[in-house]
């Protein structure tokens, strides 16, 4: 296990330094080049390759870049990133360092979930076994709880300004960011995993994955499994191996929801040997998101579930813009009154349209992300929306169990 | 190269007027707000969509010419 400790508790620097040896005295160029060679792909959801990125920040950077580890970790599903950061806080703060030292950066800022409080007060104690020229240089900022606080507008606006609300882009924050200067912003696993593949190379990483996956990454595991929690995978592992992980399925399951709130319902029998891995889920129109691996039990209604989903994901708009305000709580609406059995006429048809329209008309991806989870559930659970449409629950109903934080 | 209609989603207030001034290019949804036909500017309502971005009253819409896309 390279990302999770065996033993309880935050390792310590020198139990970190007797594991992996010092960091590598890599310069830029050279640690970019193993990035793009390794194919690491960003692991807070939109899986864009990391390597690529750096590149952008140096060459804009002219020695005057910020890095923004993002741990704001908002994803109600997802518990990866909180457990990295408690259990192996060095590895994320390697990973920044080099990314500071490959981009031209001065200053690193933590932007670490208020909630995830163990993961903070690891962060903070190994910071504080860092030398000083580090600890000059670092900073935690507490992250305001809420969905689209980890996007990387809002985080940088947060970081400039104290308010987590999405700013629009352009400027992305890799051109104009933190003080206005470029600003990388990368989600705590891809900084981890960069800081392993600096020390080892990329012919390590891309020697580890199953088919034609390449690398490891994490999952967070939950819903009708005996083992609830994260694990940590060869990327290409199948859904069905990603069950195993979890101690095996708890009863009957119908459908699983991949990559998290912004990801999409999957059908379990169609998918069961479904590569967990950005590209090949992809090309299958899936996403794994940021991991989020949530099995939906079989007497649990996916109508139900999927209006919890929406009304969450609707409550969390940063309400500033009409078509992710008003768009996102009128679907959230409709779907209430199907799983109610108190359908109006024509609310499917308008879900169905709404769903459509409000995609691509955010300042950030909040809308698209929310949009896709609904049109996913149209697919999975398409008879389930038309019997709730005639006021009729096909599944002998139990309260859905999709846990909303 | 050629130009396209830019909105920023935050500034629009969902007046609607810009779907008034040029039809061929901007429906309302059910909130009143813009809804884009995706792709290029057709020469021929160019002048149109200029007049839309001008009567703009929060300065939400622009025109602009094609950038090169960024993954997010
Ligand atoms: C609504 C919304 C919420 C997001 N929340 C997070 C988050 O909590 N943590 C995170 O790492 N990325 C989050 N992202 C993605 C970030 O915008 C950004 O792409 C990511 O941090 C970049 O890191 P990566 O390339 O390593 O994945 C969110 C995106 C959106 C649209
Ligand atoms: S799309 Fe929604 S979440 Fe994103 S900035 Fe606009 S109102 Fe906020
Ligand atoms: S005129 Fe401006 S504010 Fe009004 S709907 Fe069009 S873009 Fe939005």
């Amino acid at each position: 296990m390279e990302l999770i400790a065996r033993a309880a508790g935050a390792e310590s620097l020198a139990a970190h330094l007797q594991r992996l040896g010092p960091m590598p005295a890599l310069p830029s160029g050279a640690l970019i080049a193993e990035l793009e060679a390794s194919g690491l792909l960003g692991r807070g959801g939109a899986g864009f390759p990391v390597g690529r990125k750096w590149r952008a920040v140096a060459e804009r950077a002219a020695g005057g870049a910020v890095v923004l580890a993002n741990g704001a970790e908002g994803e109600p599903l997802s518990l990866k990133d909180r457990s990295l950061m408690a259990a192996r806080p060095h590895l994320v703060i390697d990973g920044a360092l080099l990314a500071a030292r490959a981009v031209g950066a001065n200053d690193i800022i933590f932007y670490v979930g208020g909630e995830h409080a163990t993961a903070q007060a690891a962060l903070r104690q190994a910071l504080a076994e860092r030398p000083g020229d580090v600890r000059r240089r670092t900073r935690i900022v507490t992250a305001p709880a809420g969905y689209v606080s980890g996007e990387e507008s809002a985080a940088v606006h947060y970081v400039n300004a104290g308010d987590a609300r999405p700013t629009t882009t352009p400027p992305r924050p890799f051109e104009r960011g933190v003080g206005g200067r470029p600003t990388l912003v990368q989600n705590v696993e891809s900084l981890a995993l960069a800081a392993l593949i600096a020390r080892r190379g990329h012919a390590w990483y891309q020697g580890l994955g199953h088919g034609r996956a390449r690398g490891i990454g994490l999952l967070t595991v939950s819903g009708a499994v005996n083992r609830a929690g994260v694990h940590e995978i060869e990327l290409g592992a199948t859904l069905s191996d990603a069950a195993a992980a979890a101690g095996g399925l708890r009863g009957d399951v119908r459908a699983v929801l991949l990559g998290g709130y912004f990801g999409g319902w999957a059908d379990l029998h169609e998918q069961w040997g479904l590569p967990l891995d950005a590209p090949s889920m992809r090309a299958r129109g899936l996403a794994l998101g940021c991991g989020v691996v949530h099995f939906l039990a079989s007497g649990t209604c996916g109508v139900e579930a999927t209006a919890q989903l929406m009304t969450y994901l609707a409550s969390q708009s940063a309400r500033q813009c009409g078509p992710c305000v008003f768009g996102l709580s009128a679907i959230a609406g409709a779907a209430q009154r199907l799983a109610a059995q108190s359908a109006q006429p024509g609310d499917l048809d308008r879900i169905i349209r709404w769903s459509r329209q409000v995609t691509g008309r955010g300042a950030c991806h909040h809308p698209d992300g929310a949009a896709a989870l609904m049109q996913s559930a149209l697919q999975v659970f398409a008879d389930d929306f038309v019997g709730h449409q005639h006021r009729r629950c096909l599944t002998i109903s139990q309260p859905a169990r999709v846990a909303v934080a | 190269m050629g130009e396209v209609l830019e909105i920023d989603r935050i500034r629009c207030d969902g007046h609607g007027l810009c779907a008034e001034l040029l039809p061929e290019l901007i429906s309302l949804d059910d909130w009143g707000y813009p809804i884009i036909k995706p792709g290029k500017v057709p020469p021929s309502v160019v002048e149109h969509a200029r007049r839309a971005v001008d009567a703009c009253p929060v300065l939400a819409l622009r025109l602009a010419r094609t950038a090169a896309a960024v993954a997010r």
